[in-house]
């Protein structure tokens, strides 16, 4: 032990002693790529130009597990970053680890940037805000799941592009058609997971976890092995075993099968927009996420995915001065607005979606204001607030493996959901053993 | 086996051992160390905190059957990629061996899929395999096959085992041939004489005669199959589907490094281990690498 | 590994002749195949990609696909990746023999205390593939401040008790009389390694070195592991990086052309040096 001591002590000295040659560097560890990376890419150029104190330098460290890994493996070393993008299934992991983590209304008021809490989406900061109202992280990208629909391939099933897709007993109707009418892919989904399971339990008012979905304490278990999850889970894997649901992968693999036209209906996240606008040589239009009618207290509110701005301790307050500026200006209604509109992500600002509003936007890009509604509509509940649960990202896992088994056939829904349940509480206590 | 001429001196070998011992204790036998130091905690992903929970982490890892299948997956899959690869290898070895000329030709056609990583053939691979821009999975889908490794762990198996196999070729090749030369033509002729057909003369002379090549290559390529396909498993199937193609190489990596619980990893480091020090002594007691001391 | 072509042949040349080239053939195209597809992919444009299938004849964008990969890349350049491969292929080449050489000789020349126990230190190494251990390694690479530096991609993996048996066996081969003469010409034991084993070692040295490179250059988890910055990944690893993990789609013509390019350097050695690969290969293995 101490041997690491020693060298961790080197290395943060050579550490220190660069930070302070480039005092005013402020690094920012993100995981988007291409078009996303473009417009983050913009935002730090704006930033950078609009004043010369500081320099924020974006770097992109591989998906979002990978960044998440890349600033945990970095803080190890002593070489942490200042902002770190960490996807919202990383929260509970980032929340426990205090002593590396510095909460970003501390940042703002010692920084003295303007910020106001109550200015941001309840839904939206919801997700990264402790029980007392505190905001530990800055909502960056955040989206939530609705379906979208290829009108073209439901005309040529001889089915009416405008019925009634509220409902999966509509949808369930809707996939006999499309089958019937020779579609070989009626139904494709991106992160199963998250919208069949973690949002079809916000959305009817279930809980996926105890303790307010992990809110309330460490000491959580799952329960998304409950009737409702079961019951939609077992549709599915009805609906796959009959081809009605084609399963592509854990992440949006089936963007691709939906966007080059080959698929009728796509649950996706409400981010997805902008590359089907941009791909799609077809009729779409997107409508909220189904429910089951007669299922819990649907239709409740959906919950967000995507990611948050965590601020990492051990630097020095001229540098979280630098931060607090940077991350008001990303709260910005302007860059708020743009990012929005560019990309299909919620804004996480009041301001902002009242903004877009004005300008027409959803006026001109009809079904764009669809996630919004499907969040805000009701007040949050205790099972629709989000969800905070350790080594989310394991669990998650552990639910794509046992979803896979139910769509291969190889089990039916109650034994993989309670499979799931039960490896999940064993990864759930040790993390709580780990952080207790 | 010692030499009897020596210099004189400590402190001149001392200096020209120092960079490899130094080398070997700071990144072998400390890191060694610290993972059985580790095992017996769970410590916090950041390293703020460890908290010790004694063989805690054995006994949650034997618990758990999805580790315990790991063990078979590992078993099943060495064995299919040594099979595949020495099966084919071997195939195109008689096959060159019966040439009088131009074997050397198809030794350089074949020998250089062995200089391409195993990372990079995983890539190929799943190019040819992927579900919606393989070339073969679609015309596999024409024969009416729906192929979805993604989704049906056979499928993912056998398609790691091949690519896994497809650079392994090169080198039990190359063996099989210097093994198939080697054996003197006198013998092979006079079963021929004798009548006795090609195969018949293969089953009891030639592959008789070749067993030590062949147990050689068993080992090597259990070992290969072991701990240098994770480069395959990380780019086809990333371990899945449910865990189907989850080695353990590829457990410790992914408890260690994608979901952070660094007491479970260190505790498979450990169990690892123990299987490499099994596997590396029986590599020397059955084969002759000649190491003596 | 030569072969005098004996009169004896069991297969005289015939029907069956035929068969064993086309068996031969059969078998060189299906371990081409991938390859081929590979390179076509890597000629075409995405559209004709991801609208199966795609031709198996290549297309006209080789210049277009690769001139983007090497310049521009995905999250780095490739030109650079590649530069990042080479210098740690060879770094770890160059410092697994070097290190070998002299530990093998210290070994061989010298009689000297501890001998035995340091022996058995480096012939443990080989119960310790960094896959085994890679959490701590890890972490002393990052408690010496070497995440992403070629330092931190070489040294962890130059310590080889294969090679220094190696060094150590053929050492052992050469005859007493050299060592003896050096000594009764009072040369000092440097003199003796530098100016006879060297040079007799050559052979051994290229042979091994081929082998080297080639497991240096296909290095995977490793620099997976310790390199977080684009432009420090290898062209082995950045590979699997170049596929995106959102809502963007695959790159499959530069990445293809990507891995053309990860595996041109070493199959250029392997097939341009064979008489040394296939020396160093079963050399390395007994």
């Amino acid at each position: 032990m101490k041997i690491r001591t020693l060298l961790g002590a080197f290395a943060s000295t050579i550490a220190l002693s660069s930070n302070a040659y480039a005092a005013t560097e402020i690094q920012w560890w993100h995981a988007f790529t291409g078009r996303l990376g473009e417009l983050l890419a913009e935002q730090i150029e704006e930033f950078n130009a609009s004043q010369s104190d500081f320099v924020v330098v974006g770097s992109h460290k591989g998906n979002y597990s990978e960044t998440l890994n890349a600033g945990i493996a970095a803080f190890r070393a002593g070489e942490q970053p200042q902002i770190l993008m960490v996807f919202e299934v990383g929260t509970a992991t980032m929340m426990a680890a205090k002593g590396a983590i510095k909460p970003v209304y501390e940042v703002m008021a010692e920084g003295g940037a303007p910020f106001d809490p109550d200015a941001y989406m309840g839904a939206v900061k919801g997700y990264y805000t402790t029980t007392d109202g505190d905001m530990l992280s800055l909502p960056y990208n955040s989206s939530t799941p609705v379906l979208y629909v290829n009108r073209d391939a439901f005309t040529a099933a001889g089915l009416d592009p405008d019925m009634d897709l509220s409902t999966w007993q509509n949808v369930g109707e809707a996939l006999d058609g499309l089958k019937a009418g020779g579609e070989d892919c009626p139904l494709v989904t991106a992160w199963q997971s998250w919208v069949h399971l973690e949002n079809l339990s916000a959305w009817h008012d279930v809980p996926f976890a105890s303790k307010e979905n992990g809110f309330a304490g460490l000491d959580t278990e799952l329960m998304m092995n409950g009737p409702v999850q079961v019951a939609h889970i077992e549709a599915m894997g009805q609906w796959a075993k009959d081809g009605k649901f084609i399963y592509t992968g854990r992440r949006n693999e089936g963007g691709a099968n939906f966007r080059a036209g080959e698929c009728a209906l796509f649950t996706e996240s409400s981010a997805g927009y902008a590359g089907v606008k941009a791909e799609a040589k077809f009729d779409f239009d997107i409508r909220t996420l189904p429910y089951w009618e007669g299922a819990g207290n649907a239709p409740q509110n959906t919950i967000i995915g995507g990611s948050s701005l965590w601020v990492m301790a051990g630097h020095d307050a001229e540098e979280y001065k630098g931060v607090s500026q940077f991350l008001s200006f990303l709260s910005s209604s302007d860059v708020q607005a743009k990012w929005h509109q560019n990309t299909g992500y919620l804004p996480i600002t009041t301001e902002a979606a009242e903004q877009t509003k004005a300008e027409g936007f959803y006026d001109a890009n009809p079904g764009t204001e669809i996630a919004g509604m499907q969040m805000t509509g009701k007040a949050p509940t205790g099972n629709s607030k989000g969800l905070r649960l350790g080594s989310f990202d394991q669990i998650r896992g552990i639910i794509d493996e046992e979803l896979e088994a139910v769509w291969a056939g190889d089990k039916d829904a109650k034994t993989a959901l309670d499979s799931a349940k039960e490896r999940g509480d064993a990864l759930l206590r040790r993390f709580e053993q780990a952080n207790r | 086996m010692e030499k009897r001429v020596t210099f004189k001196g400590w402190l001149l070998p001392m200096c020209l051992l120092m960079p490899q011992i130094i080398i070997t204790a700071v990144f072998f036998f400390y890191p060694a160390g610290q993972a059985i130091y580790q095992s017996l905690f769970i410590p916090d992903p950041f390293g703020l905190s460890m908290r010790w929970v004694g063989l805690g982490n054995f006994e949650y890892l034997l618990g758990d059957p999805y580790y315990r299948a790991s063990f078979v997956t590992t078993a099943v899959f060495s064995l299919l990629v040594t099979v595949t690869s020495m099966g084919f290898a071997l195939y195109l070895a008689v096959l060159a061996d019966r040439l009088i000329k131009g074997s050397g030709v198809y030794r350089t056609l074949l020998i250089w899929p062995y200089a391409v990583a195993p990372a990079v053939a995983g890539v190929l691979w799943l190019f040819m395999f992927n579900t919606r821009v393989g070339v073969v999975s679609w015309y596999l889908g024409l024969l009416g096959y729906d192929w979805n490794h993604v989704l049906n762990e056979a499928e993912a198996m056998g398609l790691v085992v091949v690519a896994s196999s497809w650079g392994r070729v090169s080198y039990n090749f190359l063996f099989f041939l210097a093994g198939l030369q080697a054996i003197p033509k006198s013998v092979i002729e006079a079963a021929a004489i004798d009548g006795a057909r090609f195969w018949t003369r293969f089953r009891t002379i030639v592959f008789p005669l070749l067993s030590p090549t062949t147990f050689f290559l068993l080992v090597v390529n259990i070992v290969y199959a072991f701990f240098e396909t994770f480069g395959v498993i990380h780019t086809i199937t990333s371990g899945g589907p449910q865990q189907a193609t989850t080695i353990l190489v590829y457990k410790v990596f992914s408890d260690g490094f994608v979901s952070q619980d660094l007491g479970s990893s260190a505790a498979q480091s450990v169990i690892l281990l123990v299987i490499v020090g099994a596997l590396t002594i029986v590599q020397f007691k059955f084969i002759e690498r000649r190491v003596h001391y | 590994m030569a072969r005098i072509p004996d009169e004896g042949m069991v297969e005289k040349r015939g029907i069956g002749h035929y068969f064993t080239h086309v068996g031969l053939i059969i078998g060189v195209l299906v371990i081409f195949f991938p390859i081929w597809l590979a390179f076509v992919a890597s000629t075409v444009t995405q559209s004709d990609i991801i609208s199966p299938p795609m031709p198996l004849w290549p297309g006209d964008q080789f210049l277009t696909n690769y001139s983007k990969a090497l310049t521009s890349g995905i999250n780095a350049p490739v030109a650079l990746m590649l530069m990042n491969s080479l210098i740690m292929a060879m770094g770890i080449a160059l410092g697994k023999i070097l290190i070998s050489l002299l530990s093998a000789f210290a070994i061989v020349y010298f009689k000297f205390p501890g001998r035995r126990l340091f022996f058995w230190l480096i012939f443990l190494t080989l119960m310790l593939p960094v896959e085994v251990r890679i959490v701590p390694t890890y972490e002393v690479v990052a408690g010496f401040g070497m995440l992403n530096s070629y330092s931190g991609l070489i040294f962890p993996l130059i310590a080889s008790a294969t090679a220094t048996f190696l060094f150590r066996q053929f050492f052992m081969t050469v005859p007493d009389e050299l060592a003896e003469a050096a000594r009764v010409d009072g040369a000092r034991p440097m003199r003796f390694f530098w100016d006879i084993l060297l040079p007799m070692s050559r052979t051994n040295i290229a042979a091994l070195f081929v082998i080297l490179f080639i497991y240096g250059w296909n290095q995977y988890l490793w620099p997976l592991l310790i390199t977080t910055d684009p432009s420090m990944n290898t062209i082995v690893m950045g590979i699997k990086q170049m596929f995106p993990s959102g809502d963007d789609y695959a790159d499959w013509p530069v990445i293809m052309a990507t891995s053309i390019l990860a595996m041109l350097p070493p199959v250029i050695v392997v097939v341009s040096m064979q008489r040394l690969f296939i020396r160093g290969l079963v050399d390395s293995e007994k």
